[in-house]
């Protein structure tokens, strides 16, 4: 059985944030962190630190000895500072051990389960948080990849589907005429994956990219304010604004702290109808963009029809209160009218739900690539042996596959079939 | 005619068929084989070979459980091949060239002479029915065989049309009916059902093929069998020609497309893409100039030859034209023409997992009828709902098998879990576990089982426990004394001085090690048989990724042991999603582990499930 860990303290803005370690190694992943023996069961203030000794933070742990724990197996938590640096440095080093890794959502309490823990009603008062947690991780998976990371990952994508069934063709249909040795090309391709992931893991990419806190869309017909709205929030000039309808055409991300909330805002193009191609590709992004936001703030008439689902807790305004007549829940970014309700309304919102998932998905995104790349570093090694190889070198692809799945998405054999078939003519 | 009532009725003689009826009977079942002609049992109706890559993983296999194909298939073998003999063991595929005369006469020797089995001509027409329950099969004649379970395996007789150019007609088989009036019952059953084709290539008279100047392609000097008992080749032992076709072949057919059954618009079944007509090749690959053709001949005295890779639908004087313009055939005599099949098949997801209809008890289905193609993946299927069939009959638990313990495994989960969309084929690549499921390895995989279900021969019993006790012996060998880098050195391996000791598995996992190597290291491995030497060198190839893969395997087993009730109401478990619980109603999982496969599923979803089974056993066992 693995040892897991996560952090555990998902709910709201917390001062104090939880990690939790379960399985057969926890006890030792908690004295190796808190550089020494732990008691076998109670709480210690200890101080954690990385492996070169160096303080990560203080922190209050908790060490619980199976059954007699959440999960019914041996646990070790810390409490730690909520500080997004804090969490992550912590997380980061957890991944370090060997036999420990990420818990995926809901995997604690599949264990306490497993371990006769936990009855049907309380498992079901779990499930939502389970599914909130699953589904923030898949929108800012999503979030992440409708950036530069999407392009990439649907690189990586191809060019291991290509690698793995040039090596599966050689393998499976080794009575036909297909190429015996694929070496170069495979090489080549899982080299260039290689390349990406290195600068992605060791680099800056991740933590550019998964951006911490929430995202806000703002969505309206073109021309009814939403650009100038968003300037007044963010107090500077961040989306060109003009009086002519369909000016923003990509979408606009202000980064702020609203009520002490990481935001992300986001001016998306006025959804319409358009011939102009360009602004047409604005605008599915910007739909794309504003379904998977954290939260919709609607700039829209009461008779104007909505392309973008309203979902739970999403605010409806109505637009540009200087010129209307009624001001009853209509605001103004020329004006400055209504922005303080909204500014309160979208922290009421965000401060009930969680503000660490990105923190989990930099976490689980660093995971996933450096594991992937020791799969693509051994399969290199193998495949330069040559065909005799090939089983191993598949297997050692297929794990970096695994791996990357939650970037990549999956790869059955079935996408291995189709590029085999599409590029070789097979059967006799 | 009046029959007695039977614990297992097998409707065909096919490959499914046989491997079913002998499955049953070899449980102990009182088992009848029903089949249009006894001289039909075991005919290869498509190519004369048996095995190849994941095919002869199956066959390996079906032989571990102690069934027929394998050892009839090496009676009959007159050409064996090892293929992929340069890579590792888990990727290594038996293939044969059978006598199809001699695989015939042998299954039929076989069948005839297994205890509890019996043969009885005749055509199926009906089910006898009990409320919603079969219980026995009606026969042309009128009379009727009751029965305790019926495992259906009717090939491709459903609505058969055979497609020869702009001519169809009904039929199962060239020569053969189709099966109407059973398709109209199975109608009635309200099964989804779907159509396949697939494609022969027209039979030669080998005495008219210029054999000289062609390429041919010999077996193997050491021949690797499908049964673990076969020991040594008992057929004339032949080679394959090769030839090509060309340019001018390619033209003709391109000129005669529209002629085609398939590109003229007759046939709407799907094909299988590994598996594609010559017609095929040459529009999707239209600039590849020649194609291979293996020339197969049917038998060590049987003039037929079967030309594999221009299997076709083009009209009888077009298929001349073609096989005329290829080297060797210039002059060959065409035998039976070429033509395309096509059939219904039943969707595998209305199968459980021991291969039962699960909206109609007592019948069972396999081979074809579920999508598949190969005779291997149909005897697995025999195989799998025999032994289901007669367990059933003798009142005892389900027989499963496992994607971490088989081939079989892997495929029965795909075709229950995710249906098909082609004639569904085996390949190593679907098999995850591949390094750990390999040919060799059948034996320790699946004889125990074959052991403890008691369907397995005295023979086989001993021949297994004695190569067990030799290869534990061995094994104990290889680990009860460890090594310094210094005294490996001194016996020729080439290693690092790093201090590390290493036992005799550690230093056989070194590449280029052979278990001659080490014998210097310890004398007594010298005991050790050639046959247990070259089984422990496979497993120490592997022994890093085999252990990773235990684990996965654990994990997976874990989910197995949760079974999922078939009358579970997925829509009585709150939290589930409307979209979630459409789809568990469509797949209808057997276990937590296959539930886990579903598109979308969500770990949530996963515990509120488990969570649900937990209560309900609960109070079950309360109740008792």
């Amino acid at each position: 059985m693995d040892t897991i860990f996560a952090l555990a303290s998902a709910q709201g803005k917390a001062g104090v944030a939880i990690i939790r370690v379960s399985g057969p190694m926890a006890h030792d992943a908690g004295a190796r962190l808190c550089g020494g023996a732990l008691p076998t069961r109670g709480t210690k203030l200890r101080t954690l630190r990385d492996e070169d000794s160096e303080p990560l933070d203080q922190a209050l742990v908790l060490t619980f000895v199976a059954p007699n724990s959440f999960t019914g197996e041996n646990v070790v938590e810390f409490q730690i500072h909520g500080s997004i640096a804090v969490i992550s440095a912590v997380l980061a080093e957890l991944s370090k051990f060997d036999g420990l890794r990420l818990a995926e959502p809901g995997e604690f309490t599949r264990r306490a389960l497993e371990n006769g823990n936990l009855d049907l009603a309380q498992v079901e008062g779990l499930a939502d948080l389970i599914d909130a947690e699953t589904e923030a991780q898949r929108k800012q998976a999503q979030t992440v990849l409708a950036g530069g990371l999407g392009q990439l990952a649907e690189r990586w994508r191809r060019d291991l589907i290509r690698a793995a069934s040039l090596i599966e063709v050689t393998i499976d249909f080794a009575d036909e005429d297909v190429p015996v040795d694929v070496t170069p090309e495979v090489s080549a391709l899982l080299s260039g994956v290689q390349a990406d992931l290195v600068q992605e893991a060791t680099g800056v990419g991740i933590a550019e990219r998964i951006r911490h806190g929430f995202e806000v869309a703002i969505i309206g017909a073109p021309n009814v304010g939403k650009s100038t709205l968003l300037n007044a929030l963010a107090g500077r000039e961040a989306a060109i604004t003009s009086e002519y309808a369909g000016t923003t055409r990509d979408v606009i991300e202000v980064r702020m702290d609203l009520a002490g909330l990481p935001v992300t805002l986001l001016d998306t193009a006025g959804l319409r109808e358009t011939d102009d191609h360009v602004e047409g590709m604005g605008i599915a992004l910007a739909r794309r963009r504003a379904e998977d936001a954290d939260l919709r703030v609607f700039l829209v008439e009461s008779d104007d029809a909505l392309d973008v689902k309203m979902q739970p807790d999403d605010i409806r305004l109505f637009p540009k209160a200087d010129v209307r007549k009624d001001v009853k829940d209509a605001i103004s970014g020329k004006t400055g009218q209504g922005i303080d309700q909204l500014i309160s309304h979208i922290s009421t919102v965000l401060q009930s739900r969680s503000a660490h998932v990105g923190i989990a998905t930099r976490a689980r995104h660093r995971d996933t690539m450096t594991a992937a790349l020791s799969s693509l570093e051994k399969s290199q090694e193998i495949l330069q042996q040559g065909p005799e190889l090939y089983d191993i070198a598949a297997e050692e692809m297929r794990s970096a596959i695994r791996s990357l799945e939650m970037l990549v998405g999956r790869v059955g054999v079935e996408s291995l079939l189709d590029e085999i078939f599409s590029s070789f003519c097979l059967g006799k | 005619m009046k029959h007695s009532t039977y614990d297992v009725i097998v409707v065909g003689g096919g490959h499914a068929g046989t491997e079913a009826a002998h499955a049953a009977a070899r449980m102990g079942a009182k088992t009848a084989l029903v089949t249009l002609r006894r001289r039909d049992i075991g005919v290869m109706s498509c190519n004369p070979a048996i095995g190849g890559l994941g095919k002869g993983h199956l066959v390996r296999e079906i032989d571990a459980l102690d069934g027929v194909m394998g050892r009839v298939a090496d009676r009959a073998g007159i050409q064996f091949r090892l293929l992929n003999r340069r890579k590792g063991p888990a990727v290594q595929g038996p293939r044969a060239q059978a006598d199809r005369t001699i695989y015939r006469s042998e299954m039929l020797t076989l069948t005839e002479n297994q205890e509890n089995l019996l043969i009885i001509e005749g055509e199926v027409v009906d089910f006898m029915m009990k409320g919603q329950s079969v219980d026995g099969v009606v026969l042309a004649d009128g009379s009727e065989i009751p029965s305790r379970t019926v495992i259906l395996t009717s090939g491709t007789f459903l609505r058969g049309v055979i497609h020869i150019g702009d001519i169809a007609r009904p039929g199962g088989r060239m020569g053969d009916r189709p099966s109407i009036k059973l398709a109209e019952r199975m109608d009635q059953f309200g099964l989804p059902l779907g159509r396949l084709k697939t494609g022969t290539p027209p039979r030669l008279d080998g005495r008219t093929i210029n054999w000289e100047g062609l390429e041919t392609q010999p077996g193997d000097e050491d021949p690797t069998f499908f049964s673990f008992l076969t020991k040594k080749t008992q057929a004339p032992q032949i080679s394959c020609g090769i030839t090509h076709t060309n340019e001018r072949t390619h033209q003709i057919i391109q000129d005669n497309l529209e002629r085609s059954a398939m590109y003229g618009g007759h046939i709407d079944g799907v094909g299988p893409r590994y598996c594609p007509s010559i017609e095929d090749k040459v529009v999707r690959f239209a600039d590849k100039t020649s194609h291979q053709i293996f020339l197969e001949p049917e038998g060590a005295n049987d003039h037929t030859v079967y030309p594999n890779g221009i299997s076709t639908s083009l009209p009888e004087d077009v298929q001349a034209d073609y096989v005329h313009s290829i080297v060797g055939l210039e002059h060959a005599v065409i035998l039976q023409p070429g033509y395309a099949i096509e059939y219904d098949y039943v969707d595998p997801r209305s199968l459980s997992l021991d291969l039962s209809l699960r909206d109609v008890p007592g019948l069972y289905l396999a081979g074809q009828i579920n999508g598949t193609t190969g005779y291997e993946e149909a005897a697995a299927q025999g195989m799998v709902a025999g032994l289901n069939a007669a367990n059933r009959c003798l009142g005892k638990g389900e027989v499963s098998f496992s994607r971490s313990n088989s081939y079989i495994g892997v495929m029965i989960d795909d075709l229950t879990t995710n249906g098909v969309s082609e004639p569904y084929r085996m390949f190593t690549s679907r098999a995850e576990f591949r390094l750990s499921l390999r040919a060799d390895n059948a034996d320790q995989r699946l004889t125990p089982m074959a052991i403890t279900l008691c369907c397995c021969s005295e023979i086989r019993k001993l021949d297994f426990s004695s190569k067990m006790d030799k290869l534990k012996y061995a094994r104990v060998l290889l680990d009860e004394k460890s090594y310094t880098p210094k005294q490996i050195a001194a016996s020729g391996i080439r290693i690092s001085q790093d201090g590390t000791r290493r036992s005799g598995h550690n230093v056989l996992a070194f590449p280029d090690v052979e278990f001659e190597d080490i014998i210097p290291l310890n004398p007594e491995l010298s005991k050790v048989s050639l046959e247990i030497r070259r089984q422990v060198e496979r497993d120490a190839i592997y022994a890093n990724y085999i252990e990773r893969q235990n684990r996965e395997i654990s994990a997976m087993k874990r989910d197995e042991m949760h079974v999922i009730p078939q009358e579970l109401d997925f829509s009585s478990i709150s939290g589930l999603s409307n979209e979630l619980q459409q789809k568990l109603r469509m797949t209808k999982p057997h276990n937590l582990a296959q539930a886990a496969r579903i598109d979308g599923m969500t770990p949530a979803a996963l515990a509120l499930i488990l969570a649900r089974l937990r209560r309900d056993s609960k109070f079950q066992e309360r109740r008792a």
